[in-house]
């Protein structure tokens, strides 16, 4: 224990650097008196041992293992999991399995889904953290509101709205009825409505959380330069312009990709709220997945399933991040 | 400084350790089958070693306080076979006790659904009992004869009936009084009469038509009023799109046409609506018995057998039936006290009417304090009850499929024939599919 207090304490007087902890340790060793860059290497890995075991059991293996389970007809309940080769890879491209169909309509709601909710989730939460970095009274406590979902688990969420969205008996269609608008609004049973009610909720539930981030970025952007422009004679909106949203950019890529992802990955308010209605239009991707391969075990049509999705979700990766780049570069 | 380099391998050692312990558990996982099993004979009480016996079933609802009121009896009753009960949610309780039961952390007893007997069968979770029923000295004569045959895949028992439970057509006496109606409707144009009445006086929408969750039982209950059958017997094809089918649910999306429903009726709301005397006379299982009785104690309702509105008396039916569940080890000692609790509960299934369900043993029906039950009006109609066949993985199709379908009808985005046409095709060719990987 000791030695390892005084190695910290040698790291906290060379200004914390990682590499300087053990490389001044092991160099008391005879043996080891190799170039400090082998020593740093081992180090580093050293390091990364905690996260590298726990990265290769849940994500590696697994995906190893998922990409096998995919080239199987594999069911592990049943003794038998034959090879299949890419059948059901090709069986979902050309439409030929019957869990095809389901598939693709089960993309094409998360493509949905994320088309309608990404946008919303980038502006409204900036709109917010604009207004709540304003001061006025009883600014901590707006702050507070506007976070407070995003506290709730998305069971809380979704059967509360599920009753509040309720086309018979809800809160919402009798408070519109009492209002003289049309109180017989099917929320949750019909086109484009449960596509509304799921954005709604999910802006409603998770927007807290990207104003949170905005509004620390805001907070980090230097008054000077909001004063420098103020003594060029900018106004308003050119300020916006031209020192925040600048300001923004570094968090903007982080809220931009954490938002797609949170929004393809969307499986519980549909799950909970239409239950993937009406008829199956609301079930996404991932609702699709969890149903081929958990509730059916149908593990290789799923993981094919998976790994496709996969390829979509790596594609708009780099798309946003290709996206963001080029706007550095210039 | 020699600490740090040993705390180096350690961990090295430490992270080889858990890569091989993994790789050996993921072997072990692939290879090892449960075994099926029932032990030898018991002959009279256990008497064995004390053993904890781990009992899993879903029943979160009025039937809850019930079952563990009979495990907490059978404990009480002797020392040695201790029960404990774990309670999952029908909605995961399959799914959940697979996975355990092939991880070789499976439970020794459970109760199921008898339309997932084959299914548990064919994924080798359950064990058949066929030498268990002649132990127990239980015979066919004591259960009606459809119950007691639904408890068999592949020409062996897997299952011991412990109840049976149906669809019903509540209502809402107030409002059938406050219509002048006195008898409670036999026929479709009964109803219609009693729907038609109730809408004179007042109940703008007497009959709710849910689009999920009741909706199949009541579509499969018409399907079979009018002679038709869901699926074929030997698990090859779904028939659900027959005409019988098409009448079905057409006279269901009917009710909403000639506005006895509204439309776009969302899961559960019909049964709120019942609650909240919005709707005068709804189907819906027996199994909510004890929830009107506990969060709804000012609505004054009745229990009547759903009315015939094709043209033979049938009703959607389902049981709740004991198994034995599959292990790599199997332990005679916990297969001995299994048996042991097997017995009580079925020696004592009267007590289960307290759940709100229809005891499967005849004898238990007789008794006063059942007769006495809401659900007793439900188990005249046991003769006409149906079950789903007994194939392997047809619920799982089912929910993809038919449900969809008379989700669509209802909520008016296609017409019955078309939904039903569609939804039988893809239900055939995912049968077909089951069919291939459950018999090689």
């Amino acid at each position: 224990m000791s030695s390892t207090g005084t190695g910290l304490r040698a790291a906290a007087a060379a200004g914390g650097k990682p590499g300087t902890v053990a490389g001044k340790d092991v160099a008391a060793r005879p043996r080891d008196t190799a170039s400090t860059q082998g020593r740093d290497t081992r180090d580093g890995w050293l390091f990364l041992l905690p996260y590298l075991v726990l990265f290769t059991v849940f994500v590696i293996v697994p995906a190893v293992f998922g990409l096998w389970i995919s080239l199987h007809d594999y069911d592990y309940t049943l003794p038998e999991k034959p090879f299949v080769g890419l059948d059901n890879y090709t069986g979902l491209l050309t439409g030929d399995s019957p869990f095809a169909a389901p598939f693709w309509s089960g993309m094409q709601a998360t493509a949905i889904f994320t088309l309608a909710s990404v946008p919303l989730l980038l502006v409204l939460p900036l709109a917010v953290a604009l207004a709540m970095n304003l001061r006025f009274r009883g600014r901590n406590f707006f702050r507070a509101m506007y976070f407070a979902p995003y506290v709730l688990g998305v069971a809380v969420v979704a059967v509360l709205w599920r009753y509040l969205l309720d086309t018979n008996i809800g809160l919402v269609n009798s408070y519109l009825d009492a209002v003289g608008l049309s109180g017989a609004i099917p929320w949750l049973t019909q086109l484009p409505w449960a596509w509304v009610s799921l954005v709604g909720v999910t802006l409603w539930w998770t927007l807290g959380f990207n104003t949170v981030i905005y509004l620390a970025a805001l907070q980090d952007i230097s008054p000077e330069l909001y004063e420098a422009a103020r003594m060029d004679g900018a106004t308003a909106v050119q300020r916006f312009r031209n020192v925040t949203l600048p300001g923004l950019r570094p968090v903007l890529l982080f809220i931009t990709s954490v938002t797609i992802i949170a929004s393809v990955n969307m499986f519980g308010q549909s799950y909970l709220m239409t239950q993937g209605g009406p008829g199956q239009d609301t079930r996404t991707a991932i609702y699709q997945i969890a149903e081929t391969g958990l509730t059916s075990f149908n593990s290789g049509v799923a993981s094919a399933m998976s790994l496709i999705f996969t390829v979509f979700l790596a594609a708009v990766s780099v798309a946003v991040f290709y996206v963001f780049r080029d706007r550095d570069a210039r | 400084m020699t600490r740090l380099s040993s705390t180096v391998t350690s961990r090295r050692q430490f992270l080889a350790l858990t890569a091989a312990g993994s790789a050996f558990a993921l072997a072990g996982c692939a290879t090892a089958q449960p075994v099926a099993s029932t032990g030898p004979a018991l002959s009279g009480a256990y008497s064995g070693p004390p053993v904890t016996l781990e009992y899993w079933n879903g029943f979160t609802g009025g039937d809850g306080p019930a079952m563990r009121q009979l495990v907490a009896d059978f404990n009480a009753s002797q020392d040695l076979v201790t029960v404990k009960m774990n309670v999952v949610q029908w909605a995961q309780y399959y799914q959940r006790v697979i996975a355990a039961v092939h991880a070789g952390k499976g439970p020794d007893v459970g109760a199921m659904h008898v339309e997932q007997l084959a299914t548990q069968a064919a994924r080798q979770t359950i064990s058949p009992l066929d030498d268990v029923v002649t132990e127990l000295g239980l015979s066919a004569s004591e259960y009606p004869a459809q119950v007691w045959d639904a408890g068999t895949y592949d020409g062996r028992r897997y299952g011991i009936p412990l109840d049976v439970h149906s669809l019903g057509s509540y209502a809402n006496t107030a409002l059938l009084e406050q219509a002048g109606i006195t008898d409670r409707a036999s026929t479709g144009e009964e109803l219609q009469r009693n729907l038609s009445a109730l809408v004179a006086a007042g109940v703008e929408t007497p009959f709710w038509v849910p689009n999920r969750w009741p909706a199949h039982l009541i579509f499969l209950s018409l399907l079979w009023q009018f002679g038709g059958e869901p699926y074929a017997p030997d698990g090859g094809s779904a028939t659900f799109d027959s005409d019988a089918g098409v009448q079905a649910l057409t006279w269901m999306t009917q009710n909403i046409d000639q506005g006895f429903s509204p439309p776009n009726v969302a899961p559960d709301s019909q049964y709120t609506a019942f609650k909240n005397g919005e709707g005068a006379v709804t189907w819906d299982g027996i199994w909510q018995i004890n929830d009107l009785q506990a969060t709804a104690p000012d609505l004054r309702w009745s229990l009547a057998p759903i009315p015939t509105v094709g043209t033979e008396p049938a009703v959607w039916a389902n049981s709740h039936q004991l198994v034995l569940f599959r292990s790599r080890t199997p332990d005679d000692n916990r297969l001995l006290a299994s048996k042991a609790f097997l017995r009580y509960l079925t020696d004592n299934s009267a007590a289960w009417a307290a759940a709100g369900m229809i005891p499967a043993r005849s004898e238990a029906r007789e008794t006063p304090e059942f007769r006495a039950s809401p659900q007793a009006a439900v188990a005249d109609a046991i003769p006409s009850m149906r079950f789903l066949p007994t194939v392997a993985a047809v619920g799982e199709v089912q929910a993809q499929t038919l449900e969809t379908a008379v989700a669509d009808s209802v909520l008016g985005r296609a017409e019955p024939a078309a939904a039903l046409s569609a939804a039988a095709e893809r239900a055939t060719a995912l049968m077909q599919g089951n069919l291939q990987k459950f018999e090689r």
